[in-house]
């Protein structure tokens, strides 16, 4: 199976251009007047992991869709055996330090088996249902999809981390639409949820109910299905507020936080407040390469991880953050063709799942800067420090190589 | 899975749009971010980063009439620290009383001037010595909020021969701060606290300037602000006085260690102040970047009250000196003339009533005129004057001669001296009925209810100078302003003055006082104190004069407090003040010039 085998070179090229960005921007990130080692050392460890990425990447691009395919089912069940083992022998870390994600052996922190999950969980979601002869297209035809996403789900947002949480979601809806799955169903499938944000304002959830009853009119699914819907609908409303209830003061402060920043500048609003500044003093053109002051002078949390776009905001402006997010649609729209061209369903689904992977990644950290999402520690793809997901980025662009070199068409034209 | 080629093609196309959709809305969401709300962002970038340094401005230099310099600016240096909590503060306090020494009252002054300007680095030392700032900036490193910055450290070259008139700044306190006098100035600026210093402040004090210093999230100063140029700190116009420092450090002198009191010269036309001065005195340098305890106790505690201005604060009994204001209302309301002699001679005494009341000479002066008793300070003549002249008449006159009015000088916390307004004034005192016309005796020999500032005896002098007319004394303000405080024809005038250029003479009481080449004219006093000190009463010794007598340059005014001796010894230091203002070659050739 020796055919075509690095052939998607606009793939490759992207993936390689937002690899030396973000390296170039981890460097920068350690760039601080009071210069922390760790952060200062950071982009030598974030270069040498890209290296082994490439490695990583490389041979899983050799790697036949087939044996992926195969390897699927081992794979997703390690992934879940590690996920029980950190949950139980896990350690914090840096700034989340409460959050058992980490999986150490013997002290040292071996990786985030989070990151393995996304990657694993695409894989089964896209066998799951790729299986199918039919996308579902009632509730119940979604049992097995949902366990697939479910069980991983609830063992990580058991650390918690409800960062890694959202992606999962995110995976899973996209995933459900790429295999055919009508909107209509996925929002029916929604609707408890948006039940769930709405229920802190009587007048907003009635006017949901009002559309949800619409819906599933329209729609017409199974009598016990709408039922059990809008029974759920109904109890979400009712049982937000004792949900509230029961998080966590810091839990609560953070949504409050999200809702309104300037409520709490010194302490919980503290970190998108500093990173909104950041990134609003860079203007057209930022405040030059490495020389951002809120960086340097150590305002901006986190900024070789969470907040490392805020980097990018401070230092090269608007014209930087443009490109970066241009480069990140490129990439995205690249792996829309590629699971469009793909030559069977399970490729297909793999490859649109990295993608929707990403994308979630993309969109809740970036926005997370500009305090358009709450904050969770969501790493950016290519551009936040660490080791784990550098190598996950990776290895997807290898399993995407492949099922790119396997589909169908002329794989080196950037047309859709 | 439905996978038909057009299925999947229609749901990549909805898939791209949503992507598109999606990194457009986080695009637009940072072109408003970056581009409409940059300058507000950018604001608070900056004021994040940057933190402002006051850059003390020098007060303005202080000169004398001639240029000689009365207060300056020296280089000096203050020590700061900058933090974000009065904790952070404290704990770097703590940490740098072990490299220098700070005691707990300067890191709770510290902790203080935090809490009242949180924003503004935290004076710890307003002046730091040289030695201390060497160490400091060894250590540097171990204290990231630390700023040591030049201060212009106020220093008067005189010493104690200025400290009377000219103050001495500090650091402005917590009250000061609320008051509205002074609004827009900040804790830990130095203010005038006395003198000069304080009645000029807003004059004094320049436009402080601002120096950035970048600093880093937990407050650590990291630099200079690259591309914030410091505004520069204005100094104010120089200060002009009409002091003479070389009469003023003569007359210091005159004092030395020994002498208390208070002396003030004038020029009697134009009011300038010549010199001025209480002793003992203190070194106003010594309070500038906060007195010693030590000092400060010393000398408050000290029985001869330095801190007290012996001038324009201290009231006593005038004594004879007075007594030129009761015959100037003998004269006006006509109940006397220079040749008039009273009814009973002066045998050393006078009876009122079942009372005795002595002249100061037992041996007693005879049968004497107006101008004789002024020569002699005829105690006796005076009592008889004083009943002619009634208790109504007394006191409206001494109203009218200002001797119950601050003399006006521009310096802060001048006393009004005590002088009863009306008889009415003896009723509330006595009760109505408890006291007698035998007040009169006293008054009109300056005794009894009258305590008068030096300040305000040397204006009522310089009517006798003039025309009639007193003149307010200005230390720097240049508008004359002068009022006549009596009315009498030229010869009645002319008659006292030579009645006053009689008393330092061979026939008068100063007769010590004369100096070669210049007639002086004043008047000795000698008031009781009270005050006994080896079963002596201590008196306060009076002169006060003026010289030329036929054109008067100078009126000197000197109360020497608590002595054993008389007038003619305080007449003796007026006369070495005048004989070296008048005498002195140099001003001599340059008023010559002048004119």
């Amino acid at each position: 199976m020796i055919r075509k085998n690095v052939s998607d070179y606009p793939l490759v090229v992207l993936a390689l251009l937002l690899s030396a960005y973000g390296i170039a921007v981890v460097y920068s990130a350690g760039q601080t007047d009071f210069p922390v080692a760790y952060i200062e050392g950071a982009w030598k460890r974030q270069l040498a992991w890209f290296v082994i990425s490439l490695g990583g990447a490389y041979l899983l691009s050799r790697a036949s869709v087939r044996l992926v395919d195969w390897m699927t089912v081992p794979l997703y069940w390690f992934g879940i055996a590690l996920l029980v083992i950190t949950l139980i022998f896990g350690s914090g870390a840096g700034t989340a330090a409460s959050v058992k994600g980490w999986l150490t052996i013997a002290g040292v922190r071996i990786g985030q088996p989070a990151e393995l999950a996304k990657l694993t969980v695409v894989l089964m979601l896209a066998r799951v249902l790729a299986a199918r002869k039919e996308a579902p297209k009632s509730l119940l035809d979604l049992w097995k999809p949902a366990f697939v996403v479910g069980l991983p789900w609830l063992l990580i947002m058991a650390q918690p981390d409800l960062g890694s949480g959202i992606v999962f979601i995110g995976i899973f809806f996209a995933l459900l639409y790429w295999s055919g799955v009508s909107w209509q169903l996925l929002a029916l499938i929604a609707s408890p949820a948006v039940s769930l944000i709405l229920a802190f304002s009587t007048g907003l959830w009635g006017a949901w109910f009002l559309i949800l009853i619409a819906l599933v009119l329209y729609y017409r699914p199974y009598m016990v299905e709408g039922v059990v819907l809008v029974l759920a609908n109904v109890a979400m409303g009712v049982i937000a507020p004792l949900l509230w209830e029961r998080l966590a003061p810091y839990q609560q402060r953070r949504l409050l936080v999200f809702l309104d920043p300037s409520a709490d500048p010194r302490a919980s609003g503290y970190h998108v407040l500093q990173s909104q500044v950041a990134i609003g003093s860079g203007g057209w053109f930022g405040k030059g390469y490495t020389l951002g002051t809120q960086k340097r002078l150590a305002f901006l949390p986190a900024q070789h991880t969470d907040f490392i776009f805020s980097v990018v905001g401070e230092e090269l402006g608007f014209i930087g953050v443009t490109l970066a997010l241009a480069l990140f649609l490129a990439l995205f729209l690249r792996v829309v063709r590629v699971a469009a061209r793909a030559n069977d369903s399970f490729g297909s689904l793999v490859a649109f799942g990295l993608g929707a992977s990403w994308f979630v990644h993309v969109v809740v950290n970036v926005g997370m800067t500009l305090n358009l999402m709450p904050i969770t520690g969501i790493p950016l793809p290519f551009f936040s420090y660490g080791g784990s997901f550098m190598l996950a980025s990776w290895l997807a662009i290898g399993v995407l190589l492949r099922i790119s070199s396997e589909g169908r068409g002329r794989a080196d034209t950037l047309a859709v | 899975m439905s996978f038909h080629p057009n299925e999947v093609a229609r749901r990549a196309r909805a898939a791209s749009f949503i992507l598109a959709g999606a990194i457009v809305f986080l695009a637009s969401a940072f072109f408003r971010t970056q581009i409409l709300e940059h300058a507000a962002y950018t604001l608070q970038s900056e004021t994040n980063r940057l933190r402002e340094v006051p850059l003390p401005a020098p007060r303005a230099t202080i000169y004398d009439r001639n240029g000689a310099i009365i207060a300056e600016n020296l280089p000096g240096y203050s020590v700061s620290i900058l933090s974000k909590t009065a904790e952070s503060l404290r704990t770097a306090l703590r940490g740098l009383s072990g490299v220098i020494n700070l005691t707990p009252e300067q890191i709770e002054a510290a902790v203080r001037r935090f809490r009242s300007a949180p924003n503004r680095p935290t004076v710890v030392l307003a002046d730091a010595s040289f030695d201390v700032v060497s160490v400091l900036e060894e250590h540097r490193v171990d204290f990231p909020g630390l700023i040591i910055q030049a201060a212009p450290k106020r220093y008067y070259p005189d010493k104690d021969a200025v400290a009377t008139f000219v103050g001495y700044t500090g650091e402005i306190t917590e009250s000061e701060l609320n008051s509205r006098q002074y609004r827009g100035y900040k804790s830990g600026q130095e203010v005038g606290k006395a003198g000069l210093e304080r009645q000029y402040e807003s004059q004094i004090r320049g436009k402080e300037g601002t120096h950035f210093v970048e600093v880093d999230a937990r407050g650590r100063v990291v630099g200079e602000a690259g591309g914030r140029g410091d505004i520069a700190p204005e100094s104010a116009d120089p200060l002009y006085t009409n002091i003479d420092m070389d009469l003023q450090r003569f007359a210091a002198s005159l004092f030395g260690d020994t002498l208390q009191g208070g002396v003030m010269a004038i020029e009697p036309k134009t009011g300038e102040v010549l010199a001025i001065h209480s002793a003992p005195s203190f070194d106003p340098n010594r309070f500038i970047g906060g007195v010693s305890t030590e000092y400060y106790s010393q000398l408050r505690d000290d029985p001869r009250r330095p801190l007290y201005n012996k001038v324009i604060q201290g009231r006593y009994p005038p004594g004879s000196i007075f007594k030129l204001a009761t015959a100037i209302m003998g004269l006006e309301a006509g109940i006397v003339s220079l040749d008039d002699r009273m009814p009973q001679p002066c045998t050393g005494g006078y009876y009122y009533g079942n009372r005795y009341f002595r002249c100061w000479d037992r041996k007693g002066h005879g049968d004497v005129n107006l101008a004789q008793a002024i020569e002699k300070s005829c105690d006796v003549y005076f009592y008889q004057l004083g009943l002619k002249l009634g208790i109504t008449r007394m006191l409206a006159g001494g109203v009218s001669l200002r001797m119950n009015d601050k003399s006006g000088i521009d310096l802060p916390n001048e006393t009004r001296p005590i002088w009863p307004f009306a008889a009415e004034y003896f009723d509330k005192k006595y009760g109505p009925g408890g006291w007698s016309n035998g007040v009169l005796l006293s008054l009109s020999i300056g005794q009894g209810e009258n305590s008068q500032t030096v300040a305000n005896m040397a204006r009522f002098y310089t009517a006798l100078a003039t025309d009639g007319s007193v003149v307010r004394p200005e230390i720097v303000r240049r508008q004359t302003e002068r009022s006549r405080v009596f009315k009498l024809t030229p010869e009645q005038l002319s008659g006292l003055q030579r009645a006053l250029a009689g008393v330092v003479s061979s026939r008068g009481t100063a007769a010590g006082a004369q100096i070669h080449g210049v007639v002086i004219a004043g008047k000795t006093g000698t008031a009781q104190s009270g005050v006994y000190r080896n079963g002596v009463e201590l008196n306060h010794a009076w002169f006060a004069g003026y010289a030329p007598a036929d054109d008067p340059k100078i009126v000197v005014a000197v109360m020497l407090e608590l002595v054993p001796y008389h007038g003619s010894v305080a007449a003796r230091i007026a006369s070495q003040m005048i004989e070296h203002y008048l005498k002195r070659p140099t001003i001599q050739g340059a008023q010559l010039e002048g004119d």
